[in-house]
């Protein structure tokens, strides 16, 4: 990658769910808006599974707009005229934090031989840099999707260090059909011959099979209503652009083909095949009950924190009933909480677009 | 609290400071907020609608978008000092149930519905033999949200069975309160308060 990240390396050895420790490990950041003389204006925003520190402002890698700048910036519901919004890469991850693309002992790329990391692990490692940054108490922890579960994670593993938990389009746990989906990206990279056993660094990456997992989980990011409205049964124009026709043959048809093409190539050009199964796995394992107990009111005993749990009702990925059953924990537990079941039509991918009673969530729940 | 529903308003002077409130039905969470306000009340809310739970939270209430005949069975014994129920009863598929369920979360429960048996129903029914659209009542039978009228006799029959203790009880007409005497023909609005 050409593009300079903004890293800290961690002083003190990371240790890890799996048994293992990251030595010096690196954390990629950004940081955006002042923060306050007393530290006391600190939103810690966590990304999501292909997500990265890049917040707002122009991506260094890709050149478009940051992931949530319609959500994060001067005057915007994350309001970086008053906070001090920090956004760490994950763990696991290729945009500059430690990654199965960081070089090992022998300067070699690590490959498999990166350990298995879960999602209190990135925590861990995004608390690292907070105490790195001298920031005791964050104002908010605020995430969508993967970014949801760390918030969630930080929450029940880190009492006290946050005062509100703003959790949208999440889940508690992974569950069975969460886990399938995961299951079929990473096999169609591992069935890519260029995967070579995770060892392809030097030569050409497992792009095809990247794409197919790229392009089976995006279906699930988006609603059947938003497929039909957006693409239906329409004919993708042909390159000379003249109508198009269906070709009796296997090219993209249908624009629906078309544009899951796109996404995946597009995506291979951006993400690291095993960033894509490391980080996956560590969606599968996660079940916050699970580290406590079994129960998932026990995990928010002592949590402290204002929570505000928002669903959407064309997400079937992460649906509104996992969000009830973390309310009813959250209930069970006595923690302040506030949950929303907002309507758009985008699927999962609701969280990133543009739904303005969203909008109006966020800016009331940060205050 | 001027602003406050006559019924909320009452209910916002009866609670005690420095206790645990849930209100169902909370509509905007004009109630909360003036309890959390005024008597750093631990408040929170139940309300089905969407946007009136995003106005919620953005005034920075705790406030769950739930259906309370099926949600309120997520709350454990006794959790609040008081939960409220403002003009919503009505609404409900078994209000003998949900009444069941606010005087299990919490110790003390508020209930206010519009009566049905007011004079003016009582004649819009009599004379013009049409299901009443009064100022109390508003909404035409075939569009109203209210499917389980009930008159203040009915109420008190229901908590009498039920084993409800009956603790207070306000009238309400035109904005205003009431006297007790002939309250089932005089109130368009009643409030009670009960404890198991």
């Amino acid at each position: 990658m050409p593009a300079a990240h903004n890293l800290l390396t961690l002083p003190d050895p990371l240790p890890l769910d799996g048994g293992g420790v990251l030595e010096r490990a690196e954390i990629a950041f950004e940081t955006y808006g002042e923060l306050a003389p007393d530290k006391s204006n600190a939103i810690l925003i966590c990304h999501a599974l292909t997500g990265d520190q890049y917040v707002a402002g122009a991506h260094p890698v890709t050149g478009k707009p940051g992931w949530w700048e319609r959500m994060v910036g001067p005057g915007k519901p994350v309001d970086t005229d008053r906070f001090h919004v920090i956004c760490p890469n994950v763990i696991g991850s290729c945009m500059g934090s430690t990654g199965p693309a960081s070089p090992g002992p022998n300067g070699a790329p690590l490959a498999m031989r990166f350990p298995v990391i879960t999602i209190r692990d990135m925590v861990r490692g995004a608390i690292a840099l907070l105490d790195a940054l001298g920031i005791e108490q964050l104002h908010g922890v605020v995430g969508g999707s993967m970014g949801g579960m760390q918030a969630l994670s930080l929450a029940a593993n880190w009492p006290g260090r946050a005062a509100r938990v703003l959790a949208i389009a999440t889940t508690a746990r992974h569950s069975a059909q969460n886990i399938a989906f995961h299951e079929v990206g990473r096999q169609a990279i591992m069935a890519d011959p260029g995967w070579n056993g995770g060892e392809y660094y030097a030569g050409a990456a497992p792009a095809a099979g990247l794409a197919v997992a790229r392009m089976a989980a995006h279906i699930t990011y988006l609603s059947e209503d938003g497929l039909t409205e957006k693409f239906g049964r329409n004919l993708q124009a042909k390159a000379d652009g003249t109508a198009g026709a269906k070709s009796f043959g296997f090219d993209a048809d249908f624009q629906v083909e078309s544009y899951l093409r796109h996404q995946g190539s597009g995506f291979t050009k951006r993400f690291d095949a095993n960033s894509y199964l490391y980080i996956t796995r560590a969606m599968d394992y996660f079940d916050l009950a699970e580290e406590h107990g079994g129960l998932l009111a026990e995990a928010f005993a002592g949590a402290g924190a204002r929570f505000c749990v928002v669903s959407f009702d064309s997400d079937w990925l992460y649906p509104t009933a996992e969000s009830r059953h973390l309310v009813h924990a959250l209930n069970a537990a006595g923690a302040p909480v506030s949950f929303v079941e907002l309507s758009a039509p985008h699927g999962h991918d609701s969280f990133l677009l543009e739904v303005p009673a969203l909008d109006r969530v966020v800016a009331g729940f940060l205050g | 609290m001027s602003s406050l529903r006559p019924d909320l308003a009452v209910i916002a002077a009866r609670i005690a400071p420095d206790t645990r409130v849930l209100d169902v039905g909370c509509g905007d969470g004009a109630l909360l907020g003036s309890l959390r306000d005024a008597k750093r009340v631990d408040a929170r809310g139940m309300e089905i609608d969407a946007a009136l739970v995003a106005e919620c939270v953005a005034r920075g209430l705790s406030v769950v978008q739930g259906d309370a005949e099926r949600d309120l069975a997520d709350y454990p014994d006794g959790a609040f000092d008081y939960a409220v129920l403002g003009q919503t009863l009505q609404t409900a598929q078994r209000p003998d149930l949900l009444l069941g369920e606010l005087l299990r979360v919490g110790r003390t429960a508020f209930v206010s519905f519009p009566n049905f048996a007011h004079w003016r129903t009582r004649a819009a029914l009599l004379w013009g033999g049409r299901m009443p659209v009064t100022r109390a009542l508003p909404v035409s039978w075939y569009e109203t949200r209210n499917i389980h009228h009930v008159t203040v006799a009915d109420f008190e029959a229901l908590a009498g069975a039920m084993g409800v203790a009956i603790r207070r009880r306000w009238f309400f007409s035109g904005g205003k309160r009431l006297a007790g005497s002939g309250a089932n023909w005089r109130a368009e609005f009643a409030l009670f308060e009960l404890s198991r």
